[in-house]
């Protein structure tokens, strides 16, 4: 346990940055470079927290205690909080790159607007990472659910803003089982710390009461998105593509198998899991957990080679990938749980360019739909590579990352035995109905003629702003492959893990302090 | 007996001159009403503010009027929940003196301007007195000049504001004579009027018919006044027509003092052992309480003037002070929930009905379906009002949410005792925090995010309230999230574990 105030400091980079957003709505450039300056700022705090966990500690940083006895606000980091915490700052930074870049090309209105609330947006992402209790987390939930609505109706149209009413009733309805059943934890066990194995004296309580709790915490956590409540996050497609990138793909959804994970593996703990069964013996939690995990993997992948709006499909991969986390999660095994933390920062980078790729094309060509988009490979080579390679690893084949995290999820199943087998063919099922519709968009942006051909196309890519970054997080999903690649070689191995931000490290430790 | 002592009973009678002063120095200026109206309740609330730390750090105050020692001479006591209230009901009168200001001067007709202000001032001294009074008489008599007062200042608005005035007038009488039924059963069976002295010659008689009537009629009547659903129909009406600043102080203070008394009447002079000898009796206040709030939070959706919206969320927030109250019995955190609700509500419902007042006075907006734009029109009020009706559905860490974490907390406490209906007062706060965000953020939508001509035509032009009534609501709006998390840490333990000790009922678990 080492006191800290760097946690605090964390949030304190984008909360600060709001306000300095909102005082230069006159000054573009300037209000801009504090948004830069506080992604900046806040990444390379997080990274500093990076040796100490690495030295099996915990970071702690208390704010206050609250009225309630045993429970209080504040943070703790440990290497899974430190995991989502490293995504979502790395990827803001790119992002509010990406942001000015598009925003810019578009001549979107409300522009301080947008950076003020992404700001926010970020602040509440990084507090649900570093909290120490479920009580500071719900507390930073709901702020996310608030400050993310400006940026999906940010279009103002009226079906952005039933978009955003939307929004709100399935994520404050959630955000309402979410605080009962934080209470309902604290009435149980007096205490709502994230602990190591979960927390003891939960197992306590009578079997039904635990179960119903369990149930509300998943509908409390309905940012994850798992079917059949998913349709918000479709709709909240609406949105400019940043908001789509970072919050639809990362932080918001992202916090929400995050908070599941944080359920299953701290409050919970993997050995109730186990035991809590509801009818019969053999239905236990994880089961159901995977069973729903399972279902909305192969459903929302069937709905997503339906949909010929790019970025609705790219949704319907985001509620299928989510799954997989939670699957990784419900198997409670090893691996199983190696796989699901491991595939949070995975599919968050590669998740993020497909949408930045899809943001660049509708800036350059102004194609939304697939249908339309014969030819695109030619007129935007590099963006279109970016989205091969990450498609590639979303379907599980290197040389992204996406292959890694599948691997282990594989191996999870297999460990997990008996009827957790089932959860192997419906890993693999999936992966292959990820291939039926990603493979159609490659096809058509290189294979496929555009109509009226014959001309010679031009190479058209988007400004530099929106085309780094990009390339940078498609870079990173190889990255993160090779790391593990080469991570063995003893003399690699120190560079590999400082490029690869430690992750493999981060992920080995967390998953020892859940699971023996 | 050190100055701080006599306080309590300067800061009514500094009130009743003030307003004599008004009266007479008004004929000369008129511009001095103001100004002595402020500067009087300005003094008042920092002799709140000692009497809440004298309170805090050396004990109750007892003041003996005239020298007559009780139970024969009426007796002001105050003690922790008195300071508070006297804090906060002063604050608000400070502050919405200052908003009221120019609100007056827009909404009435300046020969009225004088008899409003000596008004305003009775009814803050009224106030202070209901506060401070340990004599169950006594507050009637307080509590009629708060009514009586009231009533004129809803009037002062003309037009329509008469019919709504005389509806309260109706309405409240009965609920204040209601209360003296109950009043003088209790002495009929006492021979006491004497707070401190009813709560100990009572406990031989609780199984007295005569006792048990008193407390139904008090609880009936101060429900009236409350405006309790369904007891609530005055409640629309007199929020929605009366002059701005006398809505915001109706809503936000003279609730509050309702809910004090109840408080004071339920538990000090009935005292907890009442409540424990009646089976049922706690748990048909919760249910009471909880109708109420979806009943009004129901009504609020069916709304399109927004005063009249936030009357009927008024109605469905007092179901939370009484569903507070009514889980006290089984845990400390219902008591402390009410209790926190009385500043959180005051603050949150003051900004409120101030952001209302100011829309009405700048560009007389009443209809929320025509408040396309105002975000832009009117930025800092609309920021107020959003902060606020933010805090109302409990986004975290405001001040609603840090209520209905104490209720929500309190009902899971009490399943010992209701069993599974606990879970349904549970249900029932969660519900009603969606049903706030339905009708808060319809208005939100519309201020801010719907698209009008103007906006598209880029001819909108900034004309925000003046700065006297934009500072209370932002000041307001600030505190709506500092309170909430104030009350979330152990700050205010101190003063929880007095007032809780005061009112009989055991620490926090």
């Amino acid at each position: 346990m080492v006191e800290l105030m760097t946690p605090l400091f964390v949030i304190l980079c984008p909360a600060l940055a709001a306000p300095l957003i909102l005082l230069f709505d006159k000054k573009p450039n300037i209000r801009e470079g504090w948004t830069i300056a506080a992604g900046i700022a806040t990444f390379a705090l997080v990274l500093s927290m990076i040796p100490p966990i690495l030295d099996e500690e915990v970071i702690t940083c208390t704010f206050f205690q609250t009225l309630f006895e045993g429970v209080a606000c504040g943070f703790k980091v440990d290497a899974f909080g430190l995991i989502f915490a490293l995504t979502s700052s790395s990827l803001w930074i790119l992002v509010s790159f990406y942001s000015i870049g598009y925003m810019r090309s578009l001549k979107e209105h409300a522009q301080t607007r947008f950076f003020f609330s992404f700001a926010l947006a970020i602040f509440g992402a990084m507090g649900i990472a570093l909290s120490a209790n479920l009580l500071t987390m719900f507390i930073f939930y709901e702020i996310l659910t608030v400050s993310t609505y400006p940026l999906v109706i940010h279009d103002q149209t009226p079906e952005a803003l039933s978009a955003g009413r939307k929004y709100f009733a399935y994520l404050l309805t959630s955000g309402v089982f979410l605080l009962f059943a934080v209470m309902m934890t604290y009435t149980l066990t007096d205490t709502t710390d994230f602990t190591n194995g979960g927390i003891p004296s939960l197992g306590t309580a009578p079997r039904l009461t635990l179960v119903i709790l369990f149930f509300c915490f998943l509908l409390g956590f309905l940012k994850a998105a798992w079917m059949p409540f998913h349709s918000w996050l479709p709709t909240a497609m609406v949105a400019p593509t940043p908001v789509s990138a970072l919050l639809h793909a990362v932080a918001v959804v992202k916090a929400g198998v995050f908070g599941i994970v944080r359920v299953v593996c701290y409050i919970y703990g993997v050995d109730l899991m186990r035991e809590l069964y509801v009818l019969n013996e053999q239905l236990t939690l994880g089961l159901i957990l995977a069973g729903i995990a399972g279902f909305t993997m192969i459903v929302a992948n069937l709905f997503a080679i339906a949909q010929d709006n790019l970025k609705r499909r790219l949704a319907y991969s985001t509620i299928s990938q989510l799954s997989y986390i939670i699957l990784g999660a419900a198997l409670l095994t090893q691996d199983g749980i190696r796989g699901a933390m491991m595939h949070i920062p995975f599919h968050g980078y590669m998740k993020i360019t497909l949408f930045l790729c899809a943001g660049a094309i509708m800036v350059v060509t102004g194609k939304r739909n697939i249908s339309e988009m014969a030819g695109v490979g030619k007129i935007m080579p590099r963006t279109m590579l970016a989205f091969t390679i990450t498609a590639f690893g979303m379907i599980g084949i290197p040389p992204a990352v996406g292959f890694i995290s599948k691997w282990y999820l594989c191996l999870g199943t297999l460990e997990g035995g008996d009827i957790m087998m089932i959860f192997l063919f419906v890993l693999l099922v999936a992966s292959l109905l990820d291939v039926v519709y990603f493979f159609p968009i490659i096809h058509i942006a290189f294979f496929k003629e555009p109509e009226g051909a014959g001309k010679e196309v031009e190479v058209k890519e988007a400004p530099l702003f929106m085309l780094i970054p990009l390339v940078i997080t498609a870079v990173f999903s190889v990255i993160f492959f090779l790391a593990f690649v080469l991570r063995p070689v003893e003399m690699l191995s120190p560079y590999v893990d400082i490029l690869s931000l430690y992750v493999y490290k981060l992920v080995g430790i967390a998953v020892e302090n859940v699971i023996a | 007996m050190t100055l701080i002592e006599q306080f309590p009973v300067l800061l009514v009678t500094i009130g009743v001159f003030s307003a004599l002063t008004i009266l007479v120095l008004g004929w000369r200026t008129k511009r001095s009403c103001f100004f002595i109206s402020a500067a009087t309740i300005s003094v008042q609330f920092i002799m709140a503010l000692f009497i809440l730390n004298h309170v805090l750090t050396v004990g109750t105050i007892h003041y003996w009027l005239g020298g007559w020692s009780p139970p024969w001479g009426i007796e002001y006591v105050v003690d922790a929940l008195n300071a508070y209230i006297l804090v906060i009901v002063l604050f608000i009168g400070l502050i919405c003196a200052i908003y009221a200001k120019r609100s007056v001067e827009h909404e009435i007709k300046e020969r009225k301007h004088i008899p409003f202000y000596t008004l305003f001032q009775l009814l803050v001294a009224g106030m202070c007195g209901v506060v401070v009074t340990g004599d169950i008489f006594n507050l009637y008599v307080f509590y009629e000049v708060v009514s009586l007062t009231a009533y004129a200042l809803i009037a002062s608005a003309g037009g329509r504001a008469f019919r709504a005035s005389y509806t309260y007038l109706i309405m409240g009488s009965i609920g204040i004579c209601f209360y003296v039924l109950g009043v003088g059963f209790l002495y009929a069976v006492t021979g006491s009027l004497n707070m401190h002295d009813v709560s100990l010659l009572l406990p031989p008689l609780y199984g007295n018919r005569v006792v048990q009537a008193a407390f139904v009629f008090f609880f009936t009547g101060l429900s009236i006044k409350l405006g309790l659903f369904p007891l609530h129909m005055w409640k629309p009406d007199v929020y929605t027509y009366s002059p701005s600043g006398i809505s915001v102080i109706l809503s936000a203070a003279m609730s509050t003092v309702t809910v004090y008394v109840l408080i004071r009447v339920i538990y000090s002079v009935f005292t907890l052992e009442f409540i424990r000898s009646y089976v049922g009796m706690d748990i048909t206040i919760c249910w009471i309480a909880a109708i109420g709030i979806i009943a009004g939070s129901v009504l609020a959706i069916m709304q399109h003037n927004l005063k009249r919206m936030l009357a009927y969320s008024s109605i469905s927030q007092m179901g939370y002070f009484v569903l507070g109250i009514g889980l006290s019995p089984i845990s400390s955190w219902g008591l402390l929930g009410a209790v926190a609700h009385l500043s959180n509500h005051t603050i949150m419902k003051g900004c409120l009905f101030m952001a209302a007042g100011a829309f009405i006075y700048k560009y007389g907006l009443r209809d929320i379906r025509d408040f396309e734009g105002l975000g832009k029109k009117m930025p800092y009020a609309s920021a107020a009002f959003t902060l606020a009706a933010i805090s109302m559905i409990g986004v975290p860490p405001s001040a609603g949410f840090v209520t209905k974490l104490f209720l929500i907390f309190a009902s899971l406490h009490s399943t010992d005792v209701f069993y599974g209906y606990a879970y349904v007062f549970v249900a029932v706060i969660l519900l009603s925090s969606l049903l706030n965000l339905v009708y808060f953020w319809r208005v939100i939508e519309r201020m801010y995010f719907v698209k009008t001509e103007e906006e598209l035509n880029g001819g909108i032009k900034e004309g925000d309230a003046p700065m006297s009534m934009l500072m209370p609501m932002l000041i307001l709006a600030a505190l709506s999230i500092v309170i909430g998390m104030l009350w979330l840490t152990k700050i205010p333990l101190p003063f929880i574990a007095d007032v809780l000790s005061e009112l009989g009922l055991g620490g926090l678990p």
